[in-house]
């Protein structure tokens, strides 16, 4: 069936099964950050907003989507930039492929919670497993981050 | 310039940011799978769902007649030549063992057809349109009965093990040995106290995000060309030589970015399926394994039993270790007889006043998933026990596990006779101790607080120590040239997996050649092109592929020298070069290192490069002391982190960030592996553990606060001072959160992991003797 939808901005039409899942599709229309790491939602690595929410695309199907608008990292490549400098500060992204899930939850956050406290951010990124970082650093660089531009607003 | 005065260091010893980062974290398309043509086709196995079995039937036809399928292979396409999978250095300690597919299958997951085809619907509705017939065999699942059992996992007439290590397929055993220093049972005899324990470790997955996944294709030469996530490309060509039967000329391995390897990929566990399918067609092939397929067909750490004997006198001098360690390499033998070495090799030397020890060891074969490399490589699961045994004699003792080790940890200039003989050059592991002990406030804390809510908080201590590269074995090449306007491209075959060796070499080669870090280009692995580097293991990068770096650097500055001087007409001993320009030192008059890169593309006969190579005749071993402060609920033994406190002694810190992330990501590993990760199998061999869903690895909310602090020995044999970093930061969790539980609760866990169950059972188990003691 043709499914319409808007990726990072831009309308796409995609002829889709009954069973595909979305991250298969946003995958064959080039966006490749978009990572599968277990097949049963346990990782977020394929993290992408649905109408500005993060969403595991491992588990939508691609079918339910026509009308709806999606965002992947490349659509805001910018905002991933800036925050993913202080993930490298940290020596945080590592090997890096659960940053681009990692990054996609926490630029919603940054847009869903004001100030959020570390329980807050712990609690908010709780399905976005890393196994080379243990989290620390990740945590370092989101705090800083806050820092920065919570100084650049006032 | 290896020489320079550690405070001195521009770049090493500095947080400079990866050189991949800006490309990670905006999520280019650099990973294998993001790079795979779409024309390649889908390969995908069928696997065997008895744990021993013999393949009667096959019948492949249905299969074949699937619409877009290419071709269904089984034993019968195999070349009957069995090879390792284990990315080693030849000749390989590991036996050859395997083939591509084997008419034998030995564990539930074994490789029993490939089916390979254009899209993966019509791969999976083929998959079930293969029948095969098996005859079912009585298989071998417990470790403990393997040796000697009359039933064999390879009987087969062509395994070989091509090195001598105790090895004998008639007896399931894939390495024997024993080693020792001293009369261990006079000693032991002799002391005041002897710990007698059994101690059991559990295979664990590394869980790397990026699951196993290979591209392969032809070239113009017909050349196979393989795109893999691996640590291990050189070993791979050689893998793939062996397996396919081809001269290894015919095979080109490149790696790209890699998504996580701690040792899982140092075998080559899915490189042979798309590469057969390859060379039988002619057309690019593809595997991706799925997490299930990573989790039950892989190469996961070697489940260990540990039989350790430590004796001390009363005053808590540690006189002599014995162990004994069974190890299970299950249905084929990939890093199995080297393992193993570990488990007493880097845990016995720890004490360093022992007069005597003994090490000995066994490694079978059973009929469960072949286990592999994981960050430790067998040190983990030695440490476990050892540490542990060392917390129990403090407890009989009535001693704090920390002062007993103060009395008797190895030091700076100390022979350790377990350790190959080696002596420590470089050792801060008393300081490592000290402070963790301050981090932490251990002399507030110990043994433990009751929170008054029921629940009790305890800490617990351990030490570590691993090596930097296999000494007189690990290879590292590097060579580095010089271009157009003077910039460097740095060519190693060293595999950064996400570790960040592209990174931590170039900050090498900028320090060495006085230049900024954009003035050097690093070049991933190439087996065609890059010089030959054993891959990334055993700790192996930043201390031996470091050293070549330092080598190439000097020569190619001294070439730089030469070639300036010449191009300015004076003699070399006059000149300088500081990194942007050589001067005559006698006229003031300089050349650019600018325009000497561009005039050494016209008119010129020979090439302004140098290479490097590096092999160690030792392997200096970084130290670290680990402290765990737990919570455990006393109602129901739940076990929660509260606090970990980790001090390293890796020489100099060539990165501090990343070295910092290599330790906090190898202790919430290893906290996975204290605390959670188990690998289940049902009572015929198979496996529970086969999602994330079962497989639970820490998540943020598990690991508590993890806190690191670097305590700098000077290794003088290492680049700039520097010893390895990867896999020690994984060995003090488990015996360290094991003795928090035993501070806390006085119950001792001797088998991971460390469960709410097996604590309240341990508890109860306690209250009952007190009421009977009372009684």
């Amino acid at each position: 069936m043709e499914v319409h939808f808007v990726l990072n901005g831009k309308k796409r039409s995609v002829d889709v099964g009954a069973d595909t899942v979305l991250m298969n599709v946003l995958r064959d229309l080039g966006c490749k950050s978009v990572k599968c790491g277990c097949e049963t939602t346990n990782c977020g690595l394929c993290t992408v907003w649905i109408d500005g929410k993060s969403r595991l695309s491992c588990s939508v199907l691609a079918a339910g989507l026509d009308g709806h608008e999606i965002t992947t990292l490349e659509g805001v490549e910018e905002e991933a930039a800036e925050f993913g400098r202080f993930l490298a500060e940290e020596g945080a992204e590592q090997c890096g492929f659960c940053s681009p899930g990692f990054i996609m939850n926490v630029l919603a956050m940054m847009r869903e919670l004001e100030d959020p406290d570390i329980d807050e951010i712990q609690e908010y990124l709780a399905g976005n497993l890393c196994r080379c970082t243990g989290y620390m650093g990740q945590l370092r660089a989101i705090r800083k981050y806050m820092e920065v531009r919570k100084g650049a607003q006032s | 310039m290896n020489t320079k005065d550690v405070s001195e260091l521009k770049i090493v010893n500095h947080p400079v940011p990866k050189v991949d980062a800006p490309a990670l974290v905006t999520g280019k398309a650099v990973y294998t799978d993001d790079i795979a043509p779409a024309d390649c086709l889908i390969v995908k196995i069928v696997r065997s769902p008895y744990a021993h079995a013999l393949i009667r039937e096959i019948d492949t036809s249905r299969a074949e007649a699937v619409p877009g399928i290419e071709c269904v292979l089984t034993y019968k396409d195999c070349p009957d030549k069995r090879f390792t999978l284990a990315g080693q250095t030849y000749p390989e300690a590991s036996p050859y063992d395997r083939i591509i597919l084997d008419q034998r299958v030995r564990f539930v997951g074994d490789a029993a057809a490939i089916v390979a085809g254009e899209t993966e619907e019509a791969v999976r509705k083929a998959m079930k349109l293969v029948k095969i017939k098996y005859e079912v065999l009585e298989p071998v699942l417990d470790f403990r009965k393997a040796k000697d059992n009359p039933i064999l996992v390879h009987p087969e007439d062509n395994w070989k093990a091509l090195c001598p290590v105790g090895a004998d397929n008639r007896r399931n055993l894939c390495a024997h040995g024993v080693n020792e220093e001293g009369d261990i049972e006079a000693v032991l005899a002799s002391c005041d106290y002897v710990v007698d324990r059994v101690y059991h470790t559990k295979a664990n997955q590394q869980t790397m995000m990026e699951t196993f996944r290979t591209y392969t294709y032809l070239d113009t030469y017909g050349r196979l060309n393989v795109v893999s996530s691996t640590q291990v490309p050189f070993h791979v060509r050689r893998i793939l030589g062996n397996a396919l039967d081809i001269p290894k000329h015919k095979v080109r391995v490149i790696k790209p970015r890699i998504g996580g390897g701690f040792g899982a990929k140092q075998t080559a566990v899915c490189e042979v399926y798309p590469a057969f399918v390859t060379w039988k067609t002619g057309k690019p092939a593809k595997i991706i394994y799925t997490r299930e397929e990573a989790l039950t067909a892989s190469s996961p750490r070697h489940e260990m039993e540990m039989h350790v004997r430590v004796g001390a006198d009363k005053e808590g001098h540690i006189k002599g270790i014995d162990l004994y360690t069974l190890s299970n390499t299950g249905a084929f033998g990939e890093h199995g007889p080297t393992t193993v070495g570990l488990s007493g090799h880097k845990s016995i030397p720890l004490y360093g006043k022992t007069e005597a020890f003994r090490f000995s060891y066994d490694v079978v074969y059973t009929n469960v998933m072949s286990a592999g490399a994981y960050r430790g490589y067998g040190a983990t699961q030695g440490i476990f026990a050892v540490e542990s045994a060392v917390n129990e004699l403090a407890q009989i003792l009535n001693m704090d596990p920390t002062v007993l080790r103060e009395k008797n940890l190895v030091r700076e200039g100390m022979a350790m006779p377990a350790y190959y003989g080696e002596t420590t050059r470089s050792c801060a592991l008393d300081r490592c101790l000290a402070r963790a002990k301050e981090m932490i406030g251990w002399d507030e804390k110990y043994p433990c607080r009751d929170m008054g809510n029921g629940k009790v908080r305890g800490v617990g201590v351990a030490m570590a120590m691993q090596g930097s590269g296999i000494s007189g074995v690990d290879t590292g090449s590097v060579s580095i040239k010089v271009n157009d306007d003077g910039y460097y491209s740095l060519m190693i075959g060293a595999t950064d997996m996400g570790t960040g060796c592209d990174t931590i070499l170039t900050q090498m080669a900028a320090e060495c050649l006085d230049c900024r870090m954009e003035d050097i280009l690093v070049h991933g692995v190439d087996t065609d092109i890059s010089p030959y580097d054993c891959g990334s293991y055993a700790s192996s990068t930043t201390y031996v592929t470091g050293m070549a770096v330092v080598k190439a650097c000097e020569e190619l500055r001294e070439k730089i020298c030469q070639r300036g001087a010449e191009y300015m007409g004076c003699s070399a001993d006059d000149v300088e070069f500081d990194g942007e320009k050589v001067t005559d030192l006698k006229t003031g008059k300089s050349i650019s290192r600018k325009d000497i890169g561009n005039k050494v593309m016209c008119f010129n006969n020979e090439v302004l490069s140098a290479s490097g190579a590096y092999s160690s005749p030792t392997s200096p071993p970084p130290f670290m002391a680990g402290i765990a402060e737990v919570e455990i609920d006393k109602e129901t033994g739940t076990v929660e982190m509260i606090d970990y406190a980790a001090v390293v002694d890796c020489g100099t810190v060539v990165n501090p960030s990343l070295a910092r992330v290599q330790t906090e990501g190898g202790i919430a590993q290893g906290i996975g592996m204290a605390l959670f990760e188990d690998i289940v199998y049902n009572p015929k061999g198979k496996n529970y553990s086969n999602s994330l869903m079962q497989y639970k690895i820490p998540s943020r909310l598990d690991v508590g606060n993890i806190r690191v602090e670097f305590e700098s020995s000077y290794e003088p044999t290492g680049p700039f001072g520097a010893k390895s970093i990867g896999e020690i930061v994984i060995n003090t969790p488990s015996p360290a959160i094991s003795n928090a539980v035993q501070n806390a609760t006085g119950v001792i866990i001797r088998e991971l992991p460390i469960t709410a169950e097996k604590v309240y059972d341990g508890m109860k188990k306690l209250a009952e003797n007190r009421s009977q003691q009372k009684v």
